[in-house]
């Protein structure tokens, strides 16, 4: 790894101060994918801004949301009672991120900023219709993911929480993993709230997440794992690598949303 | 203290050290004054060194040294050897172009190092070494032995043209075409073997270090640090063996990767010697992906001839086998002798031919990994046998019985050189069938479709060699060193032992089984018994460990050393007991007379030795201390019978191997808890082969699973419970009668497996799959055909 | 040079380290505890898991300064005084659930954290499946699957649940 000068600011404004210093400057969070790349030396950040210390984690119910603070870690999501009960699809998923030592680090923000095309949380938040709360403004999720490791996120622009509309009727996540590295080859996650009914995909699109719009409609129509069987997912914009062919990839995304379908009930 | 001896499940020696977090391995090695190595390799297939830059490194900070391979040149140091020379069927001997420590005007295979750094910290050696630069011009690369041998294919060494290392043979060409001429059906079969990465846990790691004197010492990662000594020492860097000690202290594993002499032992050696500083080097796992051996990587077509009832007549093999861009340091003898000569397998197969091409491809060096040709001979000749049963329509576990050898025909001489001493291939075939519930099979593969599963059962009843042997014979067949053990016994004057194994422990606990075995023969208590490997400084010699070959071997030579202990100790108790020699009696831990209740313990004569007062002094010598060097009498021949049942899933295509039965015949046992430990790994790595390991590379050489992030290493939920259990019959030529039990896991299971998915797919019409057997591969098998009759 | 105080087995340290040292390697490098290995650099295998302030973490994934404050447990860390084992580590040893060691103080720390977390029991396919954060070449993970449903009744001193077994 390069070296780098290593800052924990303890509010916001001095993190986005710190960020704004230096065009080369970068956020980190868990560290969790983040530190693996520095390993690499494929980064070369002049500081590195530890946001750990900004207060922003925690979870809570608040009249309408479930709201997580962006520097929750996974574990804490996947054993909150609050989120358990209130998007139970939301707590599995984060209790299948990786293994117990990443998820005892990673945290959802970090997941979103970095908005890895094999990453779970980015299919639960544009399924659940979530708003990415920053310093500067509030994105739905339909905005804030623009491809694979893009965000609407400006520079000097933090992640503060991840708000989730509630209630939620049905919500549930279904992974295959990339067998070596275990990040998913394909991730369903349905859902059935106030943002509608939605399908979302991650792992498999070569522009990050998206959602399967015509499995919405058909669960719309039809909440059941039937309602999707036939549907296919051209593979034409699909990945295609050494784990999973761009035609295994579409279709695994069916299996996958009627499994989650199944899941959800 | 209970029962200690041989057969006792003894708790491990070793282990309060490993999990109190105090063992030593070598990155846990720190010297006083060190520098750290780092090496730039090459980011390419294969390339014309051009110019290499760097002057930018040297003066960075903390930068001590750079070296690259002018250095060595003008040093007069010639490359890596090979241990081993096979001969074409021409007579002519294998092309053996150099290995430069450092690369040489070309650079061979992603990973070839082509310029080390070395400096004050790990980080400033790796940052320095970004500012080298080297000028590449890239030439066409290869990765498979197909291609390779392609007319116009690039070639690798201008020494080898075409590609082609050897092409060797063996058995009897003529008598196998006559028996295809008049066999009434022949089956055939092409089939590729995965090419593997090792993986052991521990990255290899090296600490040269040189004192005022030139007496160096090299702290390695090695199974066999004498090995290193003599092929580093007399061949590398012209160093006498009295001043290169190494040191192979605690090893974090090998399975064969840490065998061989390798670039970087012999750069932190030679650099500690210029800078008269310690050099460290610890691989990174992503240069572990393009630096340790691989393992397997072949391309084969297996036919048999066949009576109208199913006999075996005949079988022609033919092989290409992938050495990769240089010869690793056993590389050429394990697709020929560990590979050719075991194709007989457990069968009366009276006349075998093969033929195999060892070729070069712009690839990691390709050389042992566990079980090392005989994985290979095994899963060609064990889904070629269910491919027959296939062909044939004859029930798969009859057409075995119809062609085992019986167990009353040993010892049994193969048509492909090797003479079985022991073996009874019936009886672990029947204890694993009842151990894996066989009868109960169709009930468990109804009950897996009515949850939408398929459901397949699939055997192998293998067999393998092992301790290489005698070293008369390896001598014959190529091998440049001799195949012997060496143990040295040292009773010490209260009565402990101290053994002293040339065998080398990473995993095998060998301080725990070698003090069962001075326990069982002189009565020491294993807590007495300490058992130190892996310094050529204490341990007068020894040629390592791999091949299973530790306990025949090594055990062997510890059984002689204390046979003498034991005829000294004899010759002791006889001048205190004032009686004959030959009346004294030896058991029990005691010297006693004949008939008599007159008896001496073993610590009262370990004591007189050392203390002689009352002493046969003119006629016998103070101490006892022996040392022995076994030398086999043949390989041992360990086999068995595995059992692989597996689900798979329609609708992805994952395969889960949900029930794993092995019954081994490994000889006499000498600690069960560990036997079953060595089974349960070796069944992991077979599990791992065939269903998600694979060195993968793009057609020009380009690693394309170059880390764990895309080499799928077996976790814990993918492999299920298995069961093992062990069948005995002796090897009849050591005094022993241990055969092995290091490598059986790995060379039984993977055929095991594939011949379950294909039983289990037998309504796709599929009748051989390649592994991996990936969840792709599988729905695409799936995708391609309905099935042809109703599976449920 | 930065400088970090953190609380390793108990004892306080503070120690000069670059923004980029990283946690494994104060504790390999700095403090000599060198029973924590590393065995990939891509947070796959393992083998550096510790405990950080009660949670087992990979210590290769996180950033010396990122552990300013934390109370940091080793393998080292485990045994009493005494030289008693950990329940965790006796299992280890009964199970034969090691063989080449180099795997085994991460195994043992992230087992430790899984059976402590899951006081309602763990199941065979449970226990696997909480183990896929590591590692192990030797085993066949056969023997430490035994070893930490062994541990589990010692560490939470009753019974395994039925439902669990």
């Amino acid at each position: 790894m390069y070296d780098f000068t290593y800052h924990r600011p303890t509010s916001v404004a001095d993190a986005v101060a710190l960020l704004g210093s230096d065009a080369d400057a970068k956020a980190l969070a868990g560290g969790q994918t983040f530190i693996p790349v520095l390993k690499q030396r494929l980064n070369k950040p002049s500081k590195v801004v530890d946001l750990a210390g900004l207060g922003l984690a925690g979870i809570s119910l608040s009249g309408n949301a479930l709201v997580i603070g962006a520097t929750t870690r996974h574990a804490a999501v996947a054993a909150s009672a609050d989120v358990r009960r209130a998007i139970p699809g939301l707590a599995a998923l984060a209790g299948g991120i990786g293994d117990n030592q990443v998820r005892h680090r990673g945290t959802i923000g970090g997941s979103l900023a970095n908005n890895d095309p094999a990453a779970c949380y980015p299919a639960a938040v544009l399924a659940l219709g979530a708003t990415i709360v920053t310093n500067k403004r509030s994105i739905a999720a339909d905005d804030y993911f623009q491809g694979m490791f893009t965000t609407a996120l400006e520079p000097g622009e933090i992640i503060t929480s991840v708000s989730f509309p509630l209630p939620v009727e049905k919500s549930a996540y279904a992974k295959f993993n990339q067998p070596a590295s275990r990040f998913a080859l394909v991730g369903v996650f349905v859902a059935k709230g106030p943002a509608g009914v939605r399908v979302a995909v991650t792992g498999a699109g070569q522009n990050g997440v998206f959602r399967q719009k015509a499995m919405e409609a058909a669960l719309a129509a039809s909440w059941s794992p039937d309602a999707v069987a036939g549907i296919k997912t051209s593979a034409a914009d699909l990945n295609s690598d050494i784990h999973g062919s761009a035609e295994y990839r579409a279709h695994l995304i069916t299996v996958m949303a009627k499994r989650a379908i199944a899941a959800a009930g | 203290m209970g029962f200690e001896g041989i057969g006792a499940a003894v708790k491990r020696k070793e282990d309060g050290r490993f999990l109190a977090g105090r063992g030593n391995y070598v990155d846990d090695i720190n010297r006083p004054g060190q520098v750290y190595a780092y090496f730039k390799r090459s980011d390419r297939p294969h390339a014309r060194i051009l110019r290499v830059d760097t002057a930018a490194a040297a003066s960075a900070p903390g930068v001590v040294a750079v070296y690259t391979g002018a250095d060595f040149a003008a040093d007069g140091i010639g490359g890596l050897p090979c241990g081993w020379q096979i001969h074409s069927k021409d007579g002519s001997p294998m092309a053996e172009p150099p290995h430069p420590v450092l690369a040489q005007g070309k650079v061979r295979h992603v990973g070839d190092p082509v310029v080390a750094v070395l400096a004050e910290t790990r980080q400033q050696a790796k940052d320095a070494a970004e500012l080298i630069e080297i000028d590449y011009e890239d030439l066409p690369g290869t990765a498979s032995v197909l291609d390779a041998l392609k007319p116009g294919a690039a070639v690798v060494h201008d020494e080898a043209p075409g590609n082609v290392c050897y092409d060797w043979q063996i058995g009897d060409k003529a008598a196998v075409d006559a028996a295809f001429a008049g066999a009434a059906r022949v089956v055939k079969l092409d089939l590729t073997n995965n090419r593997l990465v090792p993986n052991a846990m521990e990255p290899r790691a090296a600490i040269g270090e040189c004192d005022i004197a030139g007496n160096y010492t090299l702290y390695t990662t090695s199974q066999n640090p004498h090995v290193i000594r003599l092929l580093m020492g007399a061949f590398v860097l012209h160093i006498p063996e009295h001043q290169l000690r190494v040191v192979a202290p605690d090893v974090g594993g090998g399975f064969g990767s840490k065998i061989y002499h390798y670039a970087e032992e012999a750069l932190v050696t030679w650099a500690a010697g210029k800078l008269k500083r310690p050099v460290k080097w610890t691989a990174e796992r992503s240069e572990s992906f393009m630096s340790d051996a691989h393992g397997r990587d072949h391309v084969s077509t297996a036919e048999m001839a066949l009576d109208a009832e199913g006999h075996f007549l005949a079988l022609k093999v033919s092989t290409l086998a992938n050495m990769g861009a240089y010869l690793s340091t056993f590389a050429p003898a394990v697709p020929t002798y560990l590979y050719a000569t075991l194709l007989a397998g457990v069968y009366k197969t009276p006349v075998i031919y093969a033929e195999v091409k060892a070729v070069f491809t712009n690839t990691v060096p390709v050389d042992a990994y566990r079980g090392a040709g005989r994985p290979e001979a095994t899963f060609l000749l064990e889904r070629l046998v269910d491919a027959i049963a296939h062909d044939t329509g004859i029930d798969r576990i009859e057409l075995r019985r119809r062609n085992f050898i019986p167990a009353n025909a040993f010892p049994y001489q193969t048509p492909v050189a090797l003479q079985y001493d022991s073996g009874d291939y019936e009886t672990t075939l029947a204890a694993a069938l009842k151990a894996a519930d066989h009868t109960g099979f169709p009930a468990r593969r109804q009950a897996a479709a009515a949850q939408g599963k398929l459901r397949g059962i699939g055997i192998s009843t293998y067999l393998e060699a092992c301790g290489i042997a005698p070293s008369a014979v390896a001598g014959a067949l190529g091998a440049r060193a001799g195949l012997y053990e060496v143990a040295n016994v040292r009773v010490n004057p209260t009565g402990s032992v101290t053994v002293f194994t040339g065998t080398h422990s990473h995993g095998q606990g060998h301080e725990t089984t070698f003090a069962q075995v001075v326990a069982e023969q002189l009565g020491v208590p294993v807590s007495q018994v300490d058992v130190v490997h892996g310094d050529t400084a204490r341990i007068p010699f020894g040629m390592g460990t791999y091949g299973s070959r530790s306990i025949a071997v090594g055990g062997s030579a510890l059984v002689k050393a204390m046979d003498k202990i034991i005829a000294k100790g004899k010759r002791i108790a006889a001048h205190l007991l004032e009686a004959s020699v030959d009346d004294i009696e030896f058991k029990d831990g005691k010297f006693s007379v004949a008939g008599t209740d007159k008896s001496k313990t073993f610590g009262e004569i370990a004591l007189t030795a050392y203390v002689p007062h009352n002493y046969p002094i003119e006629e016998l010598e103070p101490g006892l201390d022996e040392t022995a060097f076994y030398d086999p009498k043949n390989f041992t021949f360990p086999g068995g019978c595995h059992v692989a049942e597996v689900e798979i899933d329609r609708e992805t295509g994952v395969v889960r191997v949900v029930n794993f039965t092995a019954v081994d015949d490994i000889g006499r046992v000498i600690n069960p808890m560990i036997v079953e430990g060595q089974v349960h790994g070796g069944v992991a790595q077979g599990i791992g082969q065939a269903l998600l390991e694979q060195a993968g590379y793009d057609d020009g050489g380009q690693i394309v699973s170059g880390s764990f992030m895309d080499y799928t290493m077996p976790r814990a939920d993918n492999v299920p419970n298995i069961h093992v259990g062990t069948e005995s019959t002796l090897c009849t030529h050591n005094p022993l009668g241990v055969k092995g039990v290091g490598e059986v896991g790995a060379i039984g299971s993977p055929p095991a497996v594939i011949n379950a998915i294909v039983n289990a797919l037998e309504a796709y019409g599929v009748r051989h799959l390649d592994m991996p057997a990936t969840s792709q591969k599988i729905w695409s098998i799936l995708q391609a055909g309905a099935p042809r009759m109703a599976a449920e | 040079m930065p400088q970090v105080t953190l609380t390793v087995n108990g004892k306080r340290h503070t120690v000069a380290v670059e923004g980029r040292t990283l946690l494994v390697e104060v504790l390999r490098e700095k403090l000599g505890l060198t029973g924590t290995h590393i065995g990939c650099d891509t947070s796959q295998c393992g083998a550096c898991v510790v405990h950080v302030n009660g949670d087992s973490v990979k210590s290769c994934t996180m950033l010396a300064l990122q552990a300013e404050g934390a109370e940091v447990t080793t393998i080292e860390g485990l045994a009493k005084p005494d030289g008693t084992l950990h329940p965790m580590q006796e299992m280890f040893r009964e199970h034969h659930a090691l063989q080449c060691g180099y795997c085994t103080p991460g195994m043992v720390m992230s087992a430790i954290d899984l059976v402590a977390k899951h006081p309602e029991g763990l199941t065979e396919r449970e226990i696997r499946e909480g183990l896929d954060g590591n590692l192990c070449r030797c085993t066949g993970y056969h023997n430490i699957v035994k070893a930490v449903a062994a541990a589990w009744p010692l560490m939470h001193a009753k019974p395994m649940p039925a439902a669990a077994e």
